[in-house]
C-alpha cells in the first residue's frame, strides 16, 4: 500500500512557484477573507468552532487550543494579550521557519483571528534571535496588513482594534517555554515562573490574562474557522485532529518538511516511502519522533499497546502512527513534530553526548535538578567520549536523569532527561561497552558528533 | 554617572530614531531591553558596558538588570568580532550530517580558532545551537544569511568568497 | 495591646496530623507547627516566593469527592475519605494552606527528591569547610547531614568561579559556594528597593555579581550575609574571626535609634565578635542596618573609661561617690541632672530618684538624625520614651542645653550631675562648665570628664541588662552579653548608692528591686518584670504622650501619628 499523500493546507502554498510572501500575493489567493468572516461573528462562536475542532498546540506539549482559550480570565478587568511562540528552538524543528519566511500573512491572519476572539488589543511575535530575515518579512507583513485595514484601529471598518508587534529573542531555548518567553518579553532574564501561582491565562505578560500559542497552531485557528470546528475535527483521528507538519531530519535520502493528517502516516511510511529510506549502504537504528527531547525510539523494538475494546495489539517502531496519543502510548511524544533519523553509523554514546551539550548550554539555570544535572550529565557523556568511560557511567546517567525529571519549575526538566533516560534504557549495552570500544581507533570516516 | 555618558553614545540617528520607536511597542519601558541591545549591536558591533548603562538610563532600570539579560543571550557580544560572522550549528541533525567537519573547514580556512577573531580580522567562527534548518543540514548562518547543505567542498567555497571579497575590498 | 483579628483557621493534614492554619499559611510554615522540619534554601518568610532551590518538594493531596454529586468518596481500607495524591511532587514554599489540603514529607518519593537536590547542589560546590566562615551554621552542612546520601558519585571537574568577589565594602562573595537562590538579590531589590545584584552568564555557570562599578554598599548590606543559607557571602569583618560554636548567644537591643532592632550578640571570653539581627515581626522582621553592627566596637575604644577620678586624680569608687554626695549635699537645691535618651528605663528610674531626693532639675539632650524609612529613625536616642514613661521628663529633648546654660550663668544651677552627656557637646560653654561642679556617669572619655569633679566609670549595653522604650512605645530588653571592663561599675549600682550619699531613702540597684519599685510607681508598668517580659517585647500605652511632637518619620512597623505630622511643620 503506498504511503498517504501529504495534506497540505498550512502548507499549502509554501514552495509553490511563484508564490511570494507579500499581501498582493496572499489576497490573490484568498487572504484575509476568513479574518473578514471573523469580525462578524460573536467572539464566543470562534471559540466554540476551535474547541470543536479539538485542534492541540503544535509547539510541543500537544495542550488543547480551545481549552487554552477557555481558561483566560476575562473578569479581571486587565487586557488580554496575545503572544505568539515563534521562538521554534527545538532541535529538529523548522516547521515554523517557512511559514514566516515564506507565508507570513498565514500567521497574520490567524493571530488576527484569534485576538479578535479573545477581545486581544496587543498581540507579540516573540521570533527567535536566529530569524533576522523572519523577523523583518514578519514587521513589512504587519506594515502591509497595517496599510490594508487588517491589523491596527478599527479594523475591517470595525471598532475593534489590535496592534502587532515583532519582538526578537536572542539565543536563548529556554524562550520557547512560555512563561520563560514571558519574562524574557518583559525584558528580564528569561526565567520560567513557578506554576501555581503564575499561569499565564490568569497572571502572564505584565501579570495580565494571557495566550501563548505556537506558530502552526495560530494559522490552523484560521483555516478551522474557514472549515468549521466539525469538519476539521474530521481530519485526522478522534482527539488528534487537523493536520501537522513533520519535519524530518538527520540520515534519510530526503530530509525535509511534510504535511499529514495527523495520525494517517506511520513513522514507517514517513521514512522509507516519503524520505526515501537510509542512506546508501545504511539502516536505520534509531529515531527521535518529536524534538530532540522526546525519548527515542530504536528501530527493532516493539509496543503492545491497549485497544479501547480491552484487547490489545502489537506494533513495530515503523507501524507506529505519527500522533499524540498513540506516540505518548509508546512512551515518547509527537511534541514539536521534529523527526531526527540515526542510522547504523551512530554511536549512541556520541549522539547523546551531542544532545546533552545543547541541554547543558540552553540550561537557564534558575532551579537546582536541571541546572546542575544537566552539565552532570554533558560532563559524564562527554568524559565517556573524550577521555575514560567506566561500564557504570551508564547507570549514573539515568540516576542523573531520574533526579530531574519532574522535579522541576519547567518542563526543561523533562527534555534533559528524556533523552539520557531513553537512550540508557534502549542502548544501554553501548553505553556499557563504550569504555572497550574506545580503546579501538576511531574508523577515518566516522562522525564527530561531540 | 549617567551625567558621563553621552547623550546618543554616537550611535546613528537612524538607529537613536528606531529606539525611541521601539520603546513605544511596550507598556512597560524594560521589555526594549531586548530590541535595544539587538539595535545597538547592529549599529556598534558590541554592547559595551557603557552601552548597558545607557540602556539602564534609557529604560529607567539598574545597570545590573541589562548586564544580567546582556550575559544570557549568546547572541549579544561584549567584545567586537571578525567582519563577519560565521555560525554554524553544532546540534545534532547538524552533526549527524558532518557539522563539526563544517566548522573545522572554516577554522582552517581562516586560520583561526571557534570563538576568536581570524587573524586577518575578517571573522569570528563560532559553533552556535540549532539554527532551526534542520532539513537541510549542515546549516551556517553567516551574518544574517542563512547558508544550507554546508559541507566541507561548500565551506572551503563561502570561505573563499568571503576572502575575494575582502580582497576587493582592500 | 489590640488583640489582632481572629485569622481564618482551616484545617490541613500534614503526615497524618491534622493542625489547623490560618489559610494562606505554606506548607513549610505549616508544617513547622506541628514540628515537621520541610527543609529549603531559596525560600524566606519575608522574600517573594522563587521555588528555584527545589529542596521544599513535598507530596500534596486533596480529599476525592464524587464530580457528579460533590459526596466524598469514601477509601474502604481506612474508612476515611480517600484522598487524591498528585503524583508529582510539588514544592511547600508555593503551596499554600486549603481547606483539607493533604501533605505528606515522610514517603519514599520525598526522600529520594531530597538527595536527589542535595547531591546537585554539592556537585559543584567546594568541599571548603574546614576553611569556611559558614561552618557550623551552614544550611548546607545541616541539610547534607538530615537529607543527603552521605557519599559522592561525583568524578568530573567542578566548575571554577571567583572565589573572592568584594561585593562591596562590608560583603565578600566567593561564588563557587553559591548556591544561586537568588536569596540577596531579592533581599536588596525588594526589601532595601537598591537593585544592585544580579546573575550573569546561564545554567550552571551562572554568578552572583554587582555591575562593573556598582557596589553592595547599602547600610543594610550585611543581611545578605545573614540569610545567605551558605557560606557564599561573608562579612569582611567578622570573616575568618571564629568559629561560631564557641559563641555565646545573648539577646539584645540595637541603640543606634529609637527603632530598637531585636538583636543577637555573638560573644566568646568576655570578647563580642559580631552582632546579627534577631527576628521580630512587630519591629525589625529579620533585619538590621549595618551600622548596628559596628556598636560593639564602642566595648573595647581607646577612650574607655575604666578609672574611677576624683578631681583628676584616680581613686576608689566609695571616696568618689562620698565626694559627690558631699558635693551634691552642699549645692542645696542648685543641682541639675542631665539625663540621657541612651540610658535603660531602670537607670531613667533611678535618675528620677535622685533628682527628687536634691531637687534638681532634669534636662535631656536630644540626637535627631535623617530616618532611612526602614530600620534606622530620626531619633538616634533609643530609650526618650522610657524616660518620659517613668516620669523622668515631660518635654522631648533638646538639642542643646541653653536653658541649663543660662541657669549656670545666673548661678541657679551650681552642680551638675551627667549621665553620660558631654556637656560641651551639647552647647555649654567651656566657662560655663568652668563654672559648676560636675559628677559623670559614663563610659567614655570626653570634653565633659576632663572637666569633671567626679568621673565614675560605668558599663555599655552588652555589658549590662535593662530595658528600653522604642518609637511604637514597646517595651523591650536586652541582657548582659560580657562583663564589664575592671573599673566601671553597674549604672544602677553607682546611681542607688549616689541616691543614698545625696541623702536619699536606701534603694537597692538592681533589676528586681527597681522592677518591683516601678510596677508600684508608675501606672503604666504595673504587672511587669523584667524577668517575665517577652522577647518580642511588650507594648505600653502610649496615649499619655500623644500630643508629644515626636520627631521620628515612617519606618519599617512605624507610622508617624497625623497630629506628629502636622506639628512637625
Amino acid at each position: 500500500m503506498p504511503a498517504p499523500q501529504q495534506r497540505r493546507i498550512i502548507f499549502k502554498h509554501i514552495d509553490a512557484p511563484g508564490y511570494t510572501n507579500d499581501l498582493a500575493c496572499y489576497v490573490r489567493h484568498g487572504g484575509y477573507e476568513i479574518l473578514k468572516k471573523a469580525v462578524t461573528l460573536p467572539a464566543a462562536t470562534i471559540i466554540d468552532e476551535v474547541k470543536k475542532s479539538g485542534l492541540r498546540g503544535r509547539g510541543g506539549a500537544g495542550f488543547p487550543c480551545g481549552v487554552k482559550w477557555g481558561l483566560v480570565d476575562r473578569k479581571s478587568g486587565k487586557p488580554i494579550y496575545l503572544v505568539v511562540n515563534a521562538d521554534e528552538s527545538e532541535p529538529g524543528t523548522f516547521k515554523d521557519r517557512y511559514i514566516i519566511h515564506q507565508d507570513p500573512h498565514q500567521l497574520l491572519e490567524g493571530i488576527m483571528i484569534a485576538s479578535f476572539a479573545n477581545n486581544v488589543k496587543q498581540a507579540y511575535i516573540y521570533i527567535r534571535g536566529e530569524f533576522p530575515h523572519g523577523a523583518r518579512i514578519l514587521e513589512q507583513a504587519v506594515a502591509e496588513a497595517r496599510a490594508a485595514n487588517f491589523v491596527g484601529p478599527n479594523i475591517l471598518g470595525t471598532s475593534y482594534s489590535c496592534e502587532i508587534f515583532v519582538h526578537r529573542g536572542a539565543g536563548a531555548y529556554i524562550c520557547g517555554e512560555e512563561t520563560g518567553l514571558i519574562e524574557s518579553l518583559e525584558g528580564k532574564r528569561p526565567y520560567p515562573r513557578i506554576k501555581p501561582p503564575y499561569f499565564p491565562a490568569v497572571l502572564g505578560l505584565y501579570q495580565c490574562p494571557t495566550i501563548v500559542n505556537n506558530v502552526e497552531t495560530l494559522c490552523h485557528v484560521k483555516h478551522i474557522l474557514e472549515m468549521g470546528g466539525d469538519t476539521y475535527a474530521k481530519i485526522g483521528t478522534p482527539n488528534n485532529t487537523g493536520t501537522r507538519l513533520l519535519c524530518v531530519s538527520g540520515h534519510v535520502k530526503r530530509p525535509g518538511y511534510y504535511e499529514f493528517a495527523v495520525g494517517e502516516i506511520t513513522l514507517g511510511e514517513l521514512l522509507n516511502e516519503v524520505c526515501g529510506g537510509p542512506l546508501p549502504g545504511r539502516t536505520f537504528k534509531a529515531v527521535i519522533p518529536g524534538g530532540s527531547s522526546a525519548k527515542i525510539l530504536k528501530f527493532g523494538e516493539t509496543f503492545t499497546l491497549k485497544n479501547k475494546d480491552g484487547s490489545s495489539r502489537t506494533l513495530t517502531v515503523e507501524e507506529i502512527p505519527m500522533d499524540f496519543d498513540t506516540l505518548a502510548a509508546c512512551g515518547t511524544m509527537g511534541g514539536s513534530g521534529g523527526v531526527i533519523v540515526m542510522d547504523d553509523s551512530v554511536n549512541m554514546v556520541e549522539a547523546l553526548a551531542n544532545i546533552n551539550a545543547f541541554y547543558a548550554h540552553e540550561s537557564c539555570g534558575q532551579c537546582t535538578p536541571c541546572r546542575e544535572g544537566s552539565l552532570w550529565m554533558k560532563k559524564i557523556t562527554a568524559r565517556m567520549v573524550h577521555q575514560q568511560a567506566r561500564s557504570e557511567d551508564g547507570a549514573l546517567l539515568k540516576s542523573v536523569a531520574d533526579q530531574i525529571a519532574g522535579r522541576t519549575i519547567c518542563a526543561f526538566g523533562e527534555a534533559c532527561s528524556w533523552p539520557t533516560q531513553s537512550f540508557v534504557a534502549k542502548f544501554g549495552d553501548e553505553f556499557k561497552g563504550y569504555a572497550e570500544t574506545r580503546k579501538e581507533p576511531k574508523r577515518a570516516d566516522a562522525l564527530e558528533l561531540v | 554617572m549617567s551625567a558621563a555618558i553621552s547623550s546618543s553614545m554616537n550611535l546613528k540617528p537612524a538607529t537613536l530614531l528606531r529606539i525611541d520607536e521601539v520603546i513605544t511597542h511596550y507598556p512597560v519601558k524594560r521589555s526594549a531591553t531586548l530590541p535595544l541591545l539587538h539595535l545597538i549591536q547592529e549599529d556598534v558591533g558590541y554592547i559595551s558596558e557603557e552601552a548597558i548603562t545607557w540602556v539602564a538610563t534609557k529604560l529607567e532600570l539598574q545597570p545590573i538588570n541589562v548586564y544580567e539579560v546582556v550575559t544570557f543571550y549568546p547572541m549579544f557580544r561584549q567584545k567586537p568580532i571578525g567582519r563577519r560572522h560565521i555560525k554554524v550549528c553544532r546540534t545534532l541533525s547538524c552533526a549527524l550530517l558532518g557539522g563539526y567537519k563544517t566548522c573545522e573547514a572554516f577554522e582552517h580556512a581562516f586560520n583561526t580558532h571557534r570563538g576568536e577573531i581570524s587573524p586577518d580580522g575578517e571573522v569570528t567562527i563560532e559553533f552556535v545551537e540549532c539554527l532551526a534548518s534542520c532539513g537541510t543540514a549542515p546549516v551556517v548562518l553567516i551574518d544574517d544569511d542563512l547558508h544550507e547543505n554546508v559541507d566541507v567542498a561548500k565551506a572551503k567555497k563561502l570561505s573563499d568568497q568571503i576572502k575575494s571579497e575582502a580582497s576587493q575590498r582592500r | 495591646m489590640i488583640a489582632p483579628l481572629k485569622p481564618d483557621l482551616i484545617t490541613v493534614n500534614i503526615d497524618g496530623k491534622e493542625i489547623a492554619v490560618p489559610k494562606g499559611t505554606n506548607a513549610i510554615e505549616a508544617a513547622r507547627l506541628v514540628g515537621v522540619d520541610v527543609p529549603y534554601y531559596c525560600y524566606h518568610p519575608k522574600l517573594s516566593v522563587v521555588g528555584n532551590c527545589r529542596m521544599c518538594l513535598i507530596e500534596i493531596g486533596m480529599p476525592a469527592v464524587d464530580p457528579a454529586t460533590k459526596t466524598p468518596i469514601m477509601d474502604p481500607a481506612t474508612g476515611k475519605q480517600k484522598i487524591n495524591w498528585i503524583p508529582r511532587p510539588q514544592i511547600g514554599c508555593a503551596t499554600n494552606a486549603s481547606p483539607g489540603l493533604h501533605i505528606r514529607t515522610n514517603t519514599a518519593q520525598i526522600k529520594d527528591c531530597r538527595e536527589g537536590v542535595m547531591e546537585f547542589l554539592l556537585v559543584n560546590h567546594p568541599l571548603d569547610c574546614p576553611i569556611c566562615d559558614q561552618a557550623g551554621e551552614c544550611k548546607l552542612q545541616e541539610q547534607s547531614t538530615g537529607y543527603g546520601r552521605g557519599y559522592s558519585r561525583y568524578v568530573e571537574q567542578k566548575n571554577f568561579k571567583p572565589k573572592r568577589t568584594q561585593l562591596g565594602p562590608r560583603v565578600m562573595l566567593d561564588d563557587e559556594r553559591c548556591i544561586l537562590c537568588s536569596r540577596c538579590i531579592r533581599f536588596c531589590k525588594e526589601v532595601v528597593k537598591d537593585d544592585v545584584l544580579g546573575f550573569i552568564d546561564r545554567g550552571s555557570y551562572s554568578t552572583l555579581t554587582c555591575f562593573p562599578g556598582k557596589a553592595l554598599e547599602n547600610n543594610y548590606s550585611l543581611n545578605t550575609v545573614d540569610i545567605c543559607p551558605v557560606g557564599a557571602l561573608t562579612s569582611t569583618d567578622f570573616r575568618f574571626k571564629m568559629r561560631v560554636w564557641f559563641l555565646k548567644q545573648t539577646n539584645s537591643i540595637d541603640t543606634e535609634s529609637s527603632v530598637g532592632a531585636n538583636t543577637v550578640v555573638w560573644s566568646r571570653e568576655g570578647v563580642i565578635y559580631r552582632i546579627t539581627p534577631r527576628p521580630n515581626d512587630g519591629v525589625n522582621d529579620t533585619w538590621m542596618a549595618d551600622t548596628g553592627r559596628e556598636l560593639f566596637k564602642a566595648v573595647r575604644a581607646p577612650n574607655r573609661l575604666t578609672a574611677v577620678k576624683l578631681d583628676g586624680l584616680d581613686t576608689s569608687l566609695e571616696v568618689a561617690l562620698n565626694s559627690a554626695g558631699a558635693i551634691l549635699k552642699a549645692a542645696g537645691r542648685t543641682v541639675a541632672l542631665v539625663g540621657s535618651g541612651r540610658s535603660s528605663v531602670e537607670e531613667h528610674s533611678l535618675a528620677r530618684k535622685l533628682a527628687e531626693t536634691l531637687g534638681a532639675s532634669t534636662h535631656m539632650v536630644s540626637r535627631i538624625g535623617e530616618g532611612d524609612r526602614m530600620l534606622i529613625s530620626g531619633d538616634r536616642n533609643p530609650n526618650v520614651r522610657g524616660a518620659l514613661v517613668v516620669g523622668l521628663i515631660k518635654k522631648l529633648p533638646t538639642e542643646k542645653l541653653t536653658a541649663l546654660g543660662g541657669a549656670i550663668d545666673t548661678g541657679a544651677v551650681t552642680v551638675v550631675v551627667s549621665l553620660g552627656e558631654d556637656l560641651h557637646a551639647a552647647g555649654l560653654t567651656a566657662a560655663q562648665l568652668a563654672k559648676v561642679k560636675i559628677i559623670y556617669l559614663g563610659t567614655h572619655a570626653d570634653t565633659t570628664t576632663k572637666a569633671a569633679q567626679v568621673v565614675v566609670p560605668t558599663l555599655t549595653v552588652f555589658e549590662k541588662s535593662g530595658t528600653l522604650v522604642n518609637q511604637q512605645f514597646r517595651l523591650q530588653k536586652f541582657a548582659k552579653c560580657v562583663p564589664g571592663p575592671a573599673g566601671a561599675t553597674d549604672d544602677l549600682a553607682v546611681l542607688a548608692k549616689l541616691v543614698v550619699t545625696a541623702g536619699g531613702t536606701a534603694t537597692l540597684g538592681d533589676l528586681p528591686n527597681v522592677w518591683a519599685s516601678l510596677a508600684t510607681t508608675v501606672a503604666g508598668l504595673a504587672a511587669i518584670s523584667y524577668a517575665t517580659l517577652p522577647d518580642t517585647g511588650l507594648l505600653l500605652d502610649s496615649t499619655p504622650f500623644a500630643s508629644l511632637p515626636f520627631c521620628e518619620g515612617e519606618t519599617f512597623h512605624y507610622q508617624p501619628a497625623a497630629t506628629t505630622a502636622t506639628m512637625k511643620v
